[in-house]
């Protein structure tokens, strides 16, 4: 049997990344940045890779540090579909939805995937261990139809495949990898 | 870096690659990598180093070979044989590469077609996807390591920019005009002319931009070239710079495309070492350096003056022109954006010449062009012709008609902003304005085909629905003018449409590609447009039976 020490452990080392990013990575951001003409866009790239999404509390910081109005912060956030406002499950499905993927038929496959995890694109299972997006195209499109899952891309899929992919994402277990560029760079 | 350096380091390059027997190149390139192409490297090199090879045999990642479909792939050459291809190779097929291919040519055999498992895995390079390819832009792809400088210096690299050193900013201009080269993003603007008049307007401060934000979903050979090519869109750019008196290199890449930025900055770190960009280029006293800049996944970030907002750092919205950004762009000085495709030409022009360039194409239309060939074609993938090519040998010679078998119907090009052209019009020759006649446009490149089962009407509502939801709200003739069409279609679509709907639906495209604030509003009905021109019976078919005849 484990100890309550040792499940609260591992509990922790399974759960999603933390809510915010640390209060010091935020502040390599900024420091990264502050500096640099019209780099928010950038400075937002580096929070969303290294927590998944732009919480408010880590907007907030990294404004204030930047001397960035919120408002502003929202602003770009709101108008690119890239940068998330809420945290996306443990993993992150995307279905392709470019020309060549549609003509393939990726619309059957994302409703296959809905119908799976019983959510509706841009959500995510109640677990959190799934959401569920649509995206624009990844440029494989000779690979059409694909669904990406953390990076890891599943290819040439049939339409109806979505439970082999679910079956196949708890077998690979692909995690994002964090941003491997130096903060301080 | 002495300008002489090149040649010497050239020179050593090439003495090195030549000492091996054999090379394997293996695409590391975004679709390849997702089958594990990676896992194919290091396959090989283990095997390589297990059979103690290593002097005999390179193992090298490699730019994208094409047959995207198909992937990974690995190419095999050898002084002593033709190449050979291999597709969907896994990284467990390394031995019987080694041993079926690799060992015997090392024992002096020749091979056509290795045996065994290997048969089924070997691509015939007579094959019309190859032959009938005219690679420039795409000439290093398959031969090199995009993620080495060395190999790029030993085929020729950064020997144009050396040239331009050495020659006026005018003459750059002149050169790039004579060739004929025109705008690959598009539009089709004269590269030469865009310098020239960027030249023209005096400033301390002038910026080159690089368009990578390559947003039309079904399009990835901007992709393609920065991952496979970095340095061929650095030297592009450098040039640029010298002929417009250009002080800073900005690259605006997509998000969406981390292998393609992970290259460039790789490939800007290495010439900022070697003395190729930074304080003194080529010891030419010139000083130039790059900023990275990321999209965030808005189409309409393709638009020049949308896309100087994003690396502003602000919402990517479009603003009226004039003034242009050739003369008001980048932080209000005078900007020039050049397409990804457009400036890896830059290099070859130079050091081949403007008469070389302009020898292949049609009258207007002059060089290569890059297509991604996608949809319900055989082949799949990234693929280079000479302008002037019909449509009909690029779809049905190239392309290999369709994987279904089915007759083809159509092709799309020019993604959300071009159109779709009917099989009978496939002896077109590919040129900017025959693509427009044909009421489409040659767009950045994506060629979708689409077979006789495919709808026309729902693919250009898949269109309309994306350029709506690209709209960025800003002008009104976009924003309503979008939805109101989007609305009709989809009416269309369900078979509650009537003649007055498909009216309607030509009278909003008409006000929005007059009033329209950018190209995205301007050319969003264009899909639908050469749907109704080309197919209209597609569309009365789907209307409410009452209504045909009432009409």
């Amino acid at each position: 049997m484990s100890t309550p020490t040792e499940v609260a452990t591992a509990v922790k080392a399974a759960a999603p990344k933390a809510s915010a990013a640390p209060q010091d990575e935020i502040t390599l951001i900024a420091n990264k940045w502050k500096n640099k003409r019209g780099s928010l866009i950038m400075a937002l790239h580096d929070l969303q890779s290294r927590v998944g999404y732009v919480p408010r509390e880590s907007a907030m910081k990294l404004g204030h540090l930047m001397d960035v109005p919120l408002a502003r912060i929202y602003e770009v956030v709101t108008f690119y579909n890239y940068f998330k406002l809420e945290a996306p499950g443990k993993y992150v499905i995307s279905v392709c939805l470019g020309t060549a993927c549609h003509i393939k038929g990726s619309a059957e496959l994302l409703s296959g995937m809905e119908k799976e995890l019983k959510i509706k694109e841009g959500q995510s299972t109640p677990d959190k261990e799934y959401h569920l997006q649509a995206v624009r195209c990844l440029g494989c499109c000779g690979l059409a139809p694909l669904v990406s899952v953390n990076g890891k891309v599943y290819a040439k899929l049939k339409t109806n495949e979505s439970s082999h992919v679910i079956e196949r994402i708890q077998i690979d277990k692909p995690m994002a990898v964090a941003d491997a560029e130096d903060l301080a760079d | 870096m002495k300008p002489e350096e090149l040649e010497v380091r050239a020179a050593a390059e090439l003495a090195k690659q030549q000492a091996f027997d054999v090379c394997l190149f293996t695409c590391s390139s975004r679709g390849c990598q997702s089958s594990d192409a990676l896992g194919v490297i290091a396959g090989l090199k283990a095997e390589v180093k297990a059979r103690q090879l290593d002097a005999k045999v390179q193992v090298n990642g490699s730019g994208c070979m094409g047959l995207c479909s198909k992937g990974p792939l690995v190419r095999m050459c050898s002084k002593t044989q033709k190449d050979i291809l291999f597709s969907e190779i896994k990284p467990e097929m390394a031995g019987a590469i080694m041993e079926q291919a690799v060992v015997p040519v090392l024992a002096g055999s020749k091979i056509e077609k290795p045996g065994g498992d290997l048969e089924q895995h070997t691509l015939d390079l007579n094959d019309p996807f190859f032959t009938m390819q005219e690679f420039s832009v795409l000439e290093n792809n398959g031969k090199m390591d995009p993620e080495k400088l060395e190999d790029y210096i030993a085929r020729n690299g950064y020997r144009a920019l050396r040239k331009a050193l050495g020659m006026s900013a005018e003459e750059i201009c002149q050169e790039v005009l004579a060739s004929g080269l025109r705008g690959r993003g598009g539009a089709g603007f004269p590269t030469g002319l865009k310098w020239d008049l960027t030249r023209n307007v005096p400033s301390d401060v002038k910026y080159i931009i690089c368009n990578g934000d390559e947003g039309d979903p079904g399009a990835f050979m901007d992709g393609s070239v920065l991952e496979g090519d970095p340095h061929a869109v650095i030297e592009g750019m450098l040039i640029a710079a010298r002929a417009m008196h250009a002080t800073h290199g900005v690259f605006y890449i997509r998000a969406e495309y981390p292998l393609a930025v992970e290259r460039v900055e790789k490939a800007l770190r290495q010439a900022r070492a070697a003395g190729l960009v930074g304080k003194n280029v080529l010891d030419s006293g010139w000083a130039f350096d790059f900023e990275m800049r990321l999209g965030a996944g808005a189409f309409v970030c393709g638009e020049e003056t949308a896309l100087i907002a994003s690396i502003e750092g602000k919402r990517g919205t479009p603003r009226p022109r004039p003034p242009f950004p050739a003369v008001k762009g980048l932080w209000d000085q005078p900007s020039c954006i050049n397409n990804v495709e457009t400036l890896a030409n830059v290099p070859l022009i130079l050091l081949r010449g403007a008469k070389w360039f302009a020898s292949r194409g049609t009258e207007e239309s002059k060089g290569t062009k890059l297509f991604a060939l996608t949809g319900k074609s055989k082949n799949n993938g990234l693929v280079e012709v000479p302008m002037g090519m019909t449509l009909r040998d690029v779809v049905e010679k190239i392309g290999g008609g369709t994987d279904s078998g089915l007759k083809i119907k159509a092709i799309q090009t020019g993604g959300p902003s071009g159109g779709m052209i009917p099989e009978h019009e496939f002896d077109t020759p590919v040129s900017y304005e025959n693509l427009h006649k044909l009421g489409s446009m040659m767009g950045s490149g994506g060629m979708i085909v689409i077979d006789e089962n495919d709808s026309v009407v729902e693919l250009a509502q898949f269109y309309l629905d994306f350029c709506v939801d690209e709209s960025c709200g800003k002008c009104a003739p976009c924003r309503i003018g979008g939805t109101q069409m989007l609305h009709l279609l989809n009416k269309i679509v369900e078979g509650k449409g009537t003649l007055e709907d498909i009216r309607t639906i030509r009278k909003v495209a008409k006000a929005m590609q007059k009033a329209s604030l950018c190209a995205l509003g301007q050319t969003a009905p264009n899909p639908t447009l050469s749907a109704i021109r080309h197919f209209e019976h597609e569309f009365t078919e789907r209307l409410l039976p009452a209504a045909t005849t009432k009409d």
